[in-house]
């Protein structure tokens, strides 16, 4: 019989080791289901895993993938980490998007001065999109998971309206997008030839002042007992409302930011098909990253690798294209599972020979 | 007179993948699990419904796959969770982004295959009845199934003893385990009985109400059986009530524009989840009743210290 | 009474990781007998009823049930039996009535239709009068316990565990619990009674076995000891309590004036119009049923829950409206009752835990920027200066043992020497030595200037180092007294307040 036995701490190594061992039984699964599709499942592993690592471009486009993720989930791991559960990041990335894009769609004005202001503004947007479930929780005790995910579909929907009406490129031919932006309004690129622009630089930053934050500040001290004990911090004088705000307002943030990175940069518009899912993606790479600064780092290029991995696969092997959003379900699954071994101890525990008369 | 019983007809239609996928999740958080994988096991149910549907040419043997599709995606997370306590939250989310993903790739070859519709009954006398018959003795069995499950559950739940057991396991796990009671044997089997009621709700949308397959069809429906959970103070009957209202809210929206107002299409399919957040709202400001009213050890994970 | 005993157990060992809980023991209890099982926190009491409930089964030995072997596999078959045990902690459901509560407890078989008839049958019988259609959340602890009891009794047990049942009840309510363990056992139930408290074990009961670090170190009759026999043979050596010194008392440096505040726990007892005052070099004790409002007591004055500007104020200032961070900055430093997940963050390194309360006054803060170095050396020197067991700073909250840990947590506090300091439970769940030194520690503090506020469920505890003393019933605070001017009977009557079932008024 197997028992669990809860370790007395939390093992240091095993949490290092853990994200690995996810990765390896994600792989070990995912060759499975390779197998089951009737294709090869080692050529399937290199194509998706090893090849994008091989080839500039590749990596280049691994860096475009990357930086949205990593981005986001920076902001998503405080909040999970302080037991705020924002799950609408996607919503956040398509309104920062929105509010940062409107300016190049509506005056395709020139200047220095007009990508630093679409971004604030893609900060702000994403912070009001944040600030209602914050203000829903702290005010009327509403569940977070739920608010944030209803105003996702919103944003979503939001985003169609404005691009199908008052966004629509005038010049245009009468789709459903904004005019293209112009010089001003584009991400300056970082590796000539590819799509990798400064935001990539950006989301550095933001792992390094993730990572002060957490280990050296208040801020990060608060979030962690938030998060863990709320009593104690309670006792600590740290407010739960504050943490709270402080949380969904540095994810939206952050996931605002990210969206007007995109529409500023692969993008170059807005499209209603702006938003793909890294709101979303953006969770499991938390996770992956077991909500550290570093991890996530990692974490965001792992994922960045099954994106770019995947669409390869799709062309050289006719894999559908579902393959990859499964691969990353997998990748939670497999961490979540493999994490008790961090926690707890497994024994195998013999029946205890009661003695009943002999 | 003949569009209101459509706009009726089509709220029932509408209300029923609403109504399984809640009376699950109630049944589950009833004994303490927060399970927001519901989503991804509602997709699951319906490519599993449809596919089979389509492949052996049986509805009965289709619906059957569909719950136990979303059973077994609710064991996989009931492992997880139960067994090597997982944070639930997480492995709730897992479960939706894998069952999306999952479903999608299940679903490749069938994009654009239809099935028939799953045939209405019809009641000897009763259907035939003028504007009540067609609205209330004309369904699909699913309805009917979906009602009768809502009071199955209830009376399970207050009446006998495995209901009793099941309820105090959301209580007070501690105090469930120490009397003697598998606190985990229980909420498996909670686990088990809320995939397939999802995955039933699943399969009514890919089977009856709009008899194709499309990827991601579910449209955030799990997501909001979750907020009529909470709606319903974890009362089926409420449950049962909560799914109308939503299922006529979507309803409406789509009929608004026909009735001459001028509103753009797109505002209006916003309205479902609109209307959810209002709902939870007015729901979770009564603090005291709300803690009265949730099982204690909601999304607690139990681990057995003896 | 037969020969044959009714229960035997004999070789019964269980062994944990790191910790032998019961070593080679072995006693007998016989039908109809009233058998105290003895010892500290930690010796191994509860570990050896759960096996004789089947809640855990020995690793080694054998037990018999009249005279036929007996090894129960959960507790169902250990009820089936004719076993019946009320839990320390007790197993109810709060959202439920009582009558589910009962049933609950109950094999499926043993309930019968009529349910709710037999539950007021049985309680009337034996002075427990219960409704059966009340909710669990709206009794009181000690009808809780009724419950509890009740729920064993509509099974016909042969031998009732009773696991330290008066540690959340009135003297009053005490005295009808022993009636009630008297007529069972005169009908023939035998009674295997669990406590640390000697003297009730020397009224109620007629035979006992000491336990003591797991091994069995005596059996004897308690009505031939003393209380100071049976305190050694727990202990095992003789004891040095804490003296109680006549201070020279100062200026007043906590006063608390009509304190009101509503509980957050739908089941909490809210605050009602509490005033009192503490004066430096004071130690004023606070005795009380637990669930009288303690607290919601402690959390109002530390801050947690903020009141009214003008009800709380520290050395003169209004602190009533502050937080605990700033109420700490006016020199007020507290202990509460959880350490794990209330004082101390169980996953949290030693180190990492005192910048939760410490922060401020030991200047680990700039501007938000936290010194790690000053956390540590303050951690090494709450470590070495209260000789706290660890295996190093760095190592987990909750690798310390319960004794270690308030002391680390009491320590913590202490060391930022603060100018009033309130603690709720000091040496609860905490060995006698360890316990000691908190007192010494306390009283130390209390000598050196310092105004102390302890709020405890531990009579004697109170009554050998508080200078003052009163009672918390039903949220509301008696008047301070000096401790030993009131009878134990007068306290007892004032921690009863409403609760008691016979209506007696609390005489002030």
């Amino acid at each position: 019989m197997i028992r669990l036995e809860p370790r007395k701490e939390i093992s240091q190594h095993l949490l290092y080791l853990t994200p690995v061992m996810a990765v390896a039984l994600t792989i070990a699964l995912g060759m499975v289901m390779f197998v089951v599709l009737g294709k090869n499942p080692f050529a399937a592993i290199f194509i998706i895993f090893v090849e994008p690592m091989t080839d500039l471009f590749t990596i280049s486009e691994m860096i475009v993938k990357a930086t949205p993720l990593i981005l986001i989930a920076i902001g998503l791991s405080f909040g999970f980490r302080a037991g705020v559960w924002n799950i609408g990041a996607e919503g956040q990335f398509t309104i920062g998007a929105l509010a940062g894009g409107a300016i190049p769609a509506l005056w395709p004005v020139e200047g220095f001065w007009v990508l630093p202001v679409m971004c604030l503004a893609g900060v702000a947007g994403g912070m009001a999109w944040a600030a209602i479930p914050a203000f829903l929780r702290t005010r009327f005790n509403a569940n977070e998971i739920l608010v944030t995910l209803m105003l996702t579909y919103v944003a979503v929907l939001l985003l169609s309206v404005l691009v199908h009406g008052p966004l629509k490129d005038p010049e245009g031919l009468n789709f459903p997008e904004s005019r293209l932006f112009n010089e001003s309004a584009t991400m300056p690129i970082l590796i000539e030839e590819t799509r990798a622009h400064v935001g990539f630089l950006v989301a550095l930053l933001a792992v390094v002042v993730a990572w002060v934050l957490l280990a050296r500040h208040v801020i990060g001290y608060q979030i962690k007992v938030m998060g863990q004990s709320p009593k104690a911090a309670s006792f600590g004088g740290f407010v739960e409302s504050r943490v709270v705000w402080m949380c969904l307002m540095m994810s939206g943030g952050l996931a605002g930011l990210a969206g007007t990175f995109e529409a500023a940069g692969p993008v170059g518009q807005l499209v209603p098909a702006l938003p793909v899912g890294y709101g979303f993606t953006a969770i499991i790479v938390a996770f992956l990253g077991r909500l550290t600064p570093v991890g996530i780092l990692l974490a965001g290029f792992v994922m960045a690798l099954t994106y770019i991995g995947g669409e390869s696969a799709q062309i050289k092997m006719n894999l559908p294209s579902a393959v990859t959003g499964v691969f990353q379900g997998m990748f939670l699954f497999s961490l979540l599972g493999i994490d008790v071994l961090a926690r707890f101890r497994i024994r195998l525990a013999r029946r205890a020979p009661v003695a009943a008369g002999e | 007179m003949d569009l209101l019983i459509l706009i009726l007809q089509g709220v029932i239609v509408a209300a029923t993948p609403l109504v399984f996928a809640a009376i699950g999740e109630l049944v589950v958080e009833k004994s303490g699990v927060l399970n927001l994988g519901v989503e991804g096991m509602m997709i699951l149910g319906a490519i599993a419904g449809f596919s089979v549907t389509l492949e052996t040419g049986s509805y009965v043997v289709g619906i059957a796959a569909a719950a136990v599709a979303g059973a077994m995606a609710a064991c996989l997370f009931g492992i997880l969770t139960q067994m090597l306590l997982s944070n639930q939250v997480a492995t709730g989310l897992a479960l939706t982004i894998f069952g999306l993903g999952l479903a999608a790739l299940w679903g490749q070859g069938y994009s654009g295959e239809s099935i028939g519709s799953l045939a209405k009954i019809h009641i000897f006398v009763l259907s035939d009845i003028p504007l009540i018959g067609p609205l209330l003795f004309a369904h699909d069995p699913l309805v009917y199934l979906s009602v009768i499950l809502v009071a199955a559950v209830s009376w399970f739940l207050a009446k006998t003893r495995p209901g009793l057991i099941l309820r105090s396991v959301g209580e007070n796990h501690d105090a469930a385990h120490a009397i003697g009671y598998s606190v985990v044997g229980v909420r498996m089997a909670a686990l088990a009985f809320g995939g397939a009621c999802a995955g039933l709700g699943g399969a009514y949308l890919s089977m009856v109400q709009t008899p194709l397959w499309v990827e991601g069809m579910s449209a955030g429906r799990g997501w909001i059986a979750l907020a009529i959970v909470v709606f319903a103070a974890w009362r089926p009957g409420r449950a049962l009530v909560g799914a109308y209202l939503f299922g006529g809210v979507t309803v409406i929206q789509l009929h608004v524009q026909g009735l001459g107002v001028d509103i753009d299409a797109q505002y209006l399919s916003m309205l479902p989840y609109l209307v959810t957040i209002l709902v939870l709202v007015v729901i979770s400001r009564d603090k005291t009743r709300a803690n009265l009213n949730a099982p204690a050890c909601l999304g607690k994970p139990f681990f057995a210290s003896s | 009474m037969t020969d044959t005993p009714l229960l035997q157990l004999s070789g019964i060992t269980k062994r944990f990781p790191g910790v032998i809980a019961n070593d080679d023991v072995g006693f007998a209890i016989m039908p109809g007998e009233v058998h105290a099982l003895l010892g500290e926190n930690g010796a191994g009491k509860s570990t050896l009823v759960k096996m004789i409930y089947g809640v855990q089964r020995p690793d080694e030995g054998v037990m018999h049930f009249d005279g036929a072997p007996y090894a129960p596999g959960k507790p169902s078959e250990a009820r089936a039996q004719g076993v019946g045990m009320v839990f320390q902690h007790f197993s109810l459901f709060d959202a439920l009535t009582v009558a589910d509560n009962v049933a609950l407890g109950m094999n499926k078989e043993a309930v019968g239709n009529d349910l709710d008839k037999q539950i007021v049958e049985v309680s009337d019988a034996y002075g427990l009068t219960l409704d059966p259609t009340r909710y669990i959340g709206s009794l009181s602890v000690g009808e809780r316990q009724r419950v509890e009891i009740v729920r064993c009794l509509l099974q016909k047990p042969r031998l009732l565990i009773m696991d330290e049942p008066t540690s959340v009840l009135t003297p009053q309510e005490v005295d009808v619990l022993f009636l009630t363990l008297k007529k069972l056992s005169s009908e023939g139930c035998s009674i295997l009674y669990i406590s640390h408290k000697l003297e009730e074990i020397r009224e109620l009961c007629e035979a006992a076995t000491v336990l003591r670090g797991g091994k069995v170190v005596a059996t004897c009759d308690p009505r031939e000891e003393t209380a100071k026999s049976l305190a050694e043979m727990m202990i095992g050596t003789s004891l040095t309590f804490a003296e109680r010194q006549e201070p020279d008392l100062g200026e007043e440096r906590l006063v608390v004036t009509n304190l009101t505040a509503v509980s957050h726990d739908p089941f909490g007892v809210d605050i009602r119009d509490v005033s009192f005052s503490v004066r430096a070099g004071e130690i004023l004790g606070i005795g009380g049923v637990a669930g009288n409002g303690q607290v919601e007591l402690m959390e109002a004055l530390i801050g947690e829950y903020v009141t009214a500007p003008e009800s709380v104020r520290i050395d003169n200032e209004p602190v009533g409206a502050l937080g605990p961070t700033e109420r700490r900055q006016r020199g007020m430093c507290s202990v509460p009752e959880e350490r794990l997940g209330h004082g101390a963050v169980p996953d949290m390194s030693l180190w990492e835990n005192t910048i939760l309360s410490a922060r401020t006054r030991k200047g680990m803060e700039n501007n938000g920027f936290l010194d790690l170095g000053i956390a540590q050396a303050f951690a090494d020197e709450v470590v070495a200066k209260f000789n706290v067991k660890t295996a190093g700073i760095e190592h987990a909250a909750n690798s310390l043992s319960g004794g270690n840990l308030q002391k680390f947590i009491v320590g913590r506090e202490i060391l930022q020497a603060p100018t009033v300091l309130v603690i709720l439970q000091p040496t609860w769940g905490v060995d006698a030595a360890a316990a000691a030194d908190i007192h010494r520690a306390l009283q130390e503090m209390a000598r050196g200037g310092a105004a102390i506020l302890v709020i405890s469920q531990d009579l004697d505890e109170l009554m050998a180092i508080s200078t003052n003393f009163s009672v918390i019933a039903e949220g509301r605070l008696s008047d301070p007294k000096p401790t030993g001017s009131q009878s134990i009977e007068q306290i007892g009557l004032l921690m009863g307040g409403v609760h008691n079932s016979a209506g007696r008024e609390a005489s002030t």
